[in-house]
């Protein structure tokens, strides 16, 4: 397992996402499923940022996993702040008109559709919020 | 992200290079501001776009409800992960996709 703590900011996205892209480079990661987990990456590790710790600033940990028999990478997120599992929101109408269409809820409706799983828990008072992908 | 703008009259295409998402699309978000007053239609060329996620989208949505009234916002040489962030959200319905 490769592992990541650093502080949950907006501006640690882009470290984390190069963390996560080399390891998946050596293990030979399509350019499709790479994009996929870049994407998931922003929403989550973003949504980390904003929420987790306001107003204050805490670490966040980010963890990778990978299966070779399946091919699967399993990324994890762990943060300690407020108890917040993303897969309880109401998933969007993405049906409704450009005028009636927020994107609140769209980020992570978009991470479950291209991930082949994603999982929560909480885990001693710690967030840790999974997403798998076969690569 | 790079963004390159062209503007012809009240036509402006804006080309995008990188990747559109939470560090970047208040880039575009202002660039957008500064910049539609005055413009008919909005060209998007994603040519050289990576990737867009949620951050992304809702300066899209912004933009093409600001063109909406005029002669609208177009998005031309979308990549497959791009359209398919636009197939699932249901964005690919909104927008003008060429």
């Amino acid at each position: 397992m490769k592992e990541i703590t650093l502080d949950a900011t907006i501006e640690n996205i882009a470290q984390v996402t190069a963390f996560i892209d080399e390891e998946l480079e050596n293990l030979n990661c399509s350019m499709k499923a790479m994009m996929q987990i870049d994407v998931a990456i922003d929403e989550i590790f973003g949504n980390i940022a904003r929420y987790a710790y306001t107003p204050n600033i805490g670490k966040a940990t980010v963890q990778l996993d990978f299966d070779a028999e399946s091919r699967n990478v399993t990324i994890t997120f762990i943060d300690q702040g407020i108890p917040h599992n993303p897969l309880n929101f109401a998933e969007p109408d993405v049906t409704l008109s450009a005028e009636e269409r927020t994107v609140g809820g769209l980020g992570i409706f978009l991470v479950r559709k291209t991930m082949d799983d994603v999982r929560y828990s909480d885990e001693n008072g710690m967030n840790h919020f999974s997403i798998i992908k076969k690569i | 992200m790079t963004i390159t703008k062209t503007q012809d009259g009240d036509q402006l295409n804006i080309a995008l290079e990188g990747r559109l998402d939470t560090m970047t699309s208040p880039e575009l978000e202002s660039e957008l501001h500064a910049s539609l007053d005055g413009v008919n239609q909005l060209t998007l060329d994603f040519s050289k776009l990576d990737y867009i996620s949620s951050a992304g989208l809702r300066v899209l949505l912004s933009a093409h409800k600001a063109l909406s009234g005029k002669g609208g916002m177009k998005v031309t040489h979308v990549n497959d992960i791009v359209q398919e962030v636009f197939d699932v959200t249901g964005f690919a319905d909104i927008l003008d996709i060429e």
